[in-house]
Parts: structure tokens; sequence; C-alpha cells
């Protein structure tokens, strides 16, 4: 039991796929805008990667080495579709707001990580707990940056007003920067930052280290 | 099994095809299957916003009720877009007229003279959607598509009676570049249209978006900014207005309703 709460628990903050692992980004840029999509994008991403790891690890013993890319995509390329139809036909506003997000979850590192590094190698049901383990990972991340988005740049939680804007006679002036991608670049630091200072093992050792060079070493 | 599992390569050419072409077979079928199941629901929700894009454009939207009650004010009819006349025999609500354009019976080749829009068909007929008070008809909505930088744009455009000054125009479907030709889906850029005239004095079809600012002068009553970075998209939003409000579009038709509001009045 010990192992599949690992599994589980683990890639929330521990070995978080965007924090500490920085993949997954761009989608993480793109849908964070407001709450609602991106809480919809989070289930679409964990489901995809529940159900791709534990299809690719069923098939792990037959999948040939030298087309195992090719088919763990169709694999993850299969669910993805048959999520943006669901999405579109039961979630239809919020599916136009994620327009061709859905569709590049295909692309998303994370899914296809999970599926080389995990579902490759441990059985159908572990790999599915790490799918699930990983897309709420993403979510973890995905659902703060979109909070903090929405809340400061609109005043509003999943479209109800908390924050009164200025401009419809409250007191709080809307940050227009919090609507635009690049403030998603600096909350996901802040979140990296936090998360390092308070689990300082997660910190990586520089690449390069300066030394101090003295004239005479040099000759 | 441990014998089969001894002789069992997974790296044979032999594994190889049956895993490349199962997998292929059942994804192909799973993805099938969910775009069959659901298309219903799915059409059923673009019906809904197609509905709900010419309640915004015709300006009586209201976000909290529900759409296809609001959408009784309306009054749909379909248009013989050569003559002009309503079509009573064919029901506008079932006619579909994105199949209707590969039907030969139809619909007609656009000759190359009118095709600024890039059609190359168009149906016979046409839905208008006629916002009414009492006997008196408030304002038209015509729908209208043309080429846009990607490909095709469809939207409505809602006309006053006098068959002449836009009320507003709205894009249901479109795939123009994001952050720039998708500024057609953009309040603030849509707000230019309402007010500007279809036809100059002699009755040819002139409204564009223009490169750059609109500049004052006699062409101003039929031109509204363009948009940065998207001059094309803009050519095909001047192109698609210019084609439907033009004679081989709804021109006969709005003739028809402007003589008859003239006539009346």
């Amino acid at each position: 039991m010990a192992e599949e709460r690992r599994v589980l628990i683990d890639p929330l903050i521990d070995d978080n796929p965007v924090m500490l692992q920085v993949l997954g980004i761009c989608s993480a840029l793109a849908v964070t805008t407001s709450l609602l999509p991106a809480l919809i994008m989070c289930i679409a991403m964990t489901s995809v990667a529940a159900m791709s790891g534990a299809t690719i690890s069923i098939l792990r013993n037959r999948i040939p080495n030298n087309i195992r890319i090719i088919v763990q995509i169709t694999i993850i390329a299969s669910f993805v579709i048959v999520v943006d139809q669901i999405l579109k036909a039961y979630a239809f506003e919020t599916s136009k707001q994620l327009s061709v997000f859905v569709g590049l979850i295909i692309t998303n590192c994370i899914i296809l990580g999970r599926a080389e590094a995990f579902a490759m190698s441990n059985g159908p049901g572990m790999s599915f707990l790490d799918g699930i383990g990983n897309g709420l990972g993403y979510s973890v991340v995905l659902i703060s940056v979109a909070i903090l988005r929405e809340l400061f740049g609109a005043g509003s939680l999943l479209g109800v007003q908390i924050l009164p804007l200025a401009s419809n006679g409250g007191w709080y002036e809307a940050n227009g920067l919090m609507l635009l991608p690049p403030s998603a670049f600096f909350i996901i630091g802040l979140l990296i930052w936090a998360v390092r200072s308070a689990r300082p093992q997660q910190v990586e050792k520089p690449e390069y280290q300066i030394h101090e060079v003295h004239r005479t070493e040099v000759i | 099994m441990p014998d089969e599992k001894k002789n069992f390569s997974r790296d044979s050419i032999s594994n190889t095809l049956v895993v490349a072409i199962g997998v292929s077979l059942v994804c192909s079928v799973l993805v099938s299957a969910a775009a069959v199941v659901l298309r219903p629901a799915q059409e059923r929700n673009q019906a809904e916003f197609r509905q709900r894009i010419v309640l915004e454009v015709a300006g009586l939207y209201d976000p909290g009720a529900d759409i296809a009650a609001q959408f009784d004010r309306i009054d749909a009819h379909l248009v013989d877009l050569e003559t002009g006349e309503y079509v009573e025999d064919i029901d506008p609500e079932s006619f579909d007229a994105e199949a209707a354009t590969n039907d030969p019976k139809l619909s007609v080749v656009v000759p190359a003279e009118y095709d600024i829009a890039n059609l190359r068909r168009r149906t016979i007929y046409a839905p208008v959607y006629l916002v009414t008070d009492g006997d008196r008809i408030e304002q038209i909505i015509l729908p209208v598509h043309g080429a846009g930088l990607w490909s095709t744009m469809r939207g409505f455009l809602a006309v006053e009676v006098d068959g002449n000054t836009i009320r507003g125009l709205r894009f249901y479907e479109h795939a123009e570049t994001p952050g720039l030709g998708d500024q057609i889906d953009n309040e603030s850029w849509l707000s230019q249209f309402p007010g500007k005239l279809l036809f100059d004095a002699a009755g040819e079809p002139r409204f564009e978006v223009v490169r750059g600012k609109a500049q004052p002068g006699p062409n101003a009553v039929h031109q509204v900014d363009g948009m940065s970075g998207a001059t094309l998209t803009g050519n095909g939003v001047s192109n698609l207005i210019q084609y439907w409000s033009g004679p081989h579009g709804f021109g006969p038709y709005l003739n028809r309703i402007t003589d008859k509001a003239n006539g009346d009045g």
C-alpha cells in the first residue's frame, strides 16, 4: 500500500512534474487566465495521463522497442481526441476557450514522459495511479496559477466577482499584466522558488562553479 | 505459458506489424466511435451557439435566459437568393446550408466575376432572421460567409430595414490567426460596424475594412479600421460583406424588402 501512496502523493509536491521537472509549461501559460478552463484542462490532462498510462502498461511486454514511441503517441492521441470530443459535446463554452490546447495534450511532455519512464516498466494498476498522481501534480500548479491570475487580473474567481473592480465602481484596480502570458512565467518561477526554499533537497547543484583564479596560476 | 514467452520476440518483424496494425485499428475504432456517438450533442451545441450569435448580433441576447425561448422572438424565413422571394414550402430550421452547398440541385456555381469572397458554390436558398415588433420588421439578420486567411469565416450581419445601414456583425466560426486575425471576435473592433452603410448612392456595395485607420471623407460611412497584422483577414471580411450584400448575394432580397418598407411607409 505504501508504494501506491508514494506513486500517487509524491508528484504533488516532492516530485512535481511542473515545478521539479519543469515539464508541461506551455499549457500552464496558455490556459490559466481564468480558473474554469484551467480546471477543465486539469481534468482532461489527468484522465488522459491515467488512461494512457494504464493502456501502455498493459501492452508494455508486446510493444516492440523500435516503434514504442509511435505506439505510445498513437494511444495518447486517441485518448486526447476522445476527451476533446466529450468536451465539445458537454462543455462547449469551455472547449471553445481551451481551443487547441486540449489537442496539444498529445504533445505534453508530462504524459509521454510518464509513459516512457513509468508505464513501460510497471504494472497497469500502478501506471494508472502514476498517471493520476502526475495529473494532480500538474493540476496543483495550474490551479494555483489560475487562482492568482483570475483573482488579481480580473478580480473574480470562476467568474464570480470577489474584488469589486474600480471600472465598475469598486476599489480594486485590475492588474492587466496578470491576464497576459508572462505573468504565468513569473508565478511559476515564484512557486518553484517557494517550494525549493521549503524543500532544499530539490535545489540542483550549479552546473558551473566560479573559482577564484590567481594570476600566477594562469601563467 | 512460460514456453511461449521464451520463443516470443517482441522485436521481431511479425510482432512489430501485429502491434502497429492492432493498435492503429483499435485506436481508430475508439476515435470514430466517440465522434459518432457524441455528434448529436455537439451539433445541438453548435446550433444553440449559432442562435446565440444571432441574438447577440441583434443586440437581444440575455445571458441569464434560455436561448431557445429568446429565439422565439425571431422569425426565420428561407429566401430564394436569385429572386429575393421567400420560399414557403421548406422549413428554414431544417434547411442544412452546409450540406446543400455540395448538392448540385440546391446550389449553383458562383460566376468568377462575382466570386470576390472565394466561395466557388453557394446554395440557391439561404435563411434570413427577422426581428419584428408586431407587424413591423425591426432588423434583418443575414448569414454571411467567405474565405478568410486560413479557412471559411461564418457569421451573421444585422441590417436595418432600410437594407443599407449595418446594425452589427459577428462571427461564429473561423480559424484566423490567434492574436491577429481572431480580433474579428473582438468587441471593440466589432463596435465600429453599427451605423456604417453597405451601399453608395448608386446602389453599389461599397463596404470595406481598410488597411490601417479609416480616413474621414466621403467614403468614411462605408469604412471601418483594419486590424494590425491581419490585413488579409480584413480583406476577407470586406469581400464577404460586399459579396453577400451584392447582386449575387442578398441584393435582390434587400431590394425587395426595402421597396416594400418604402411602399408601406
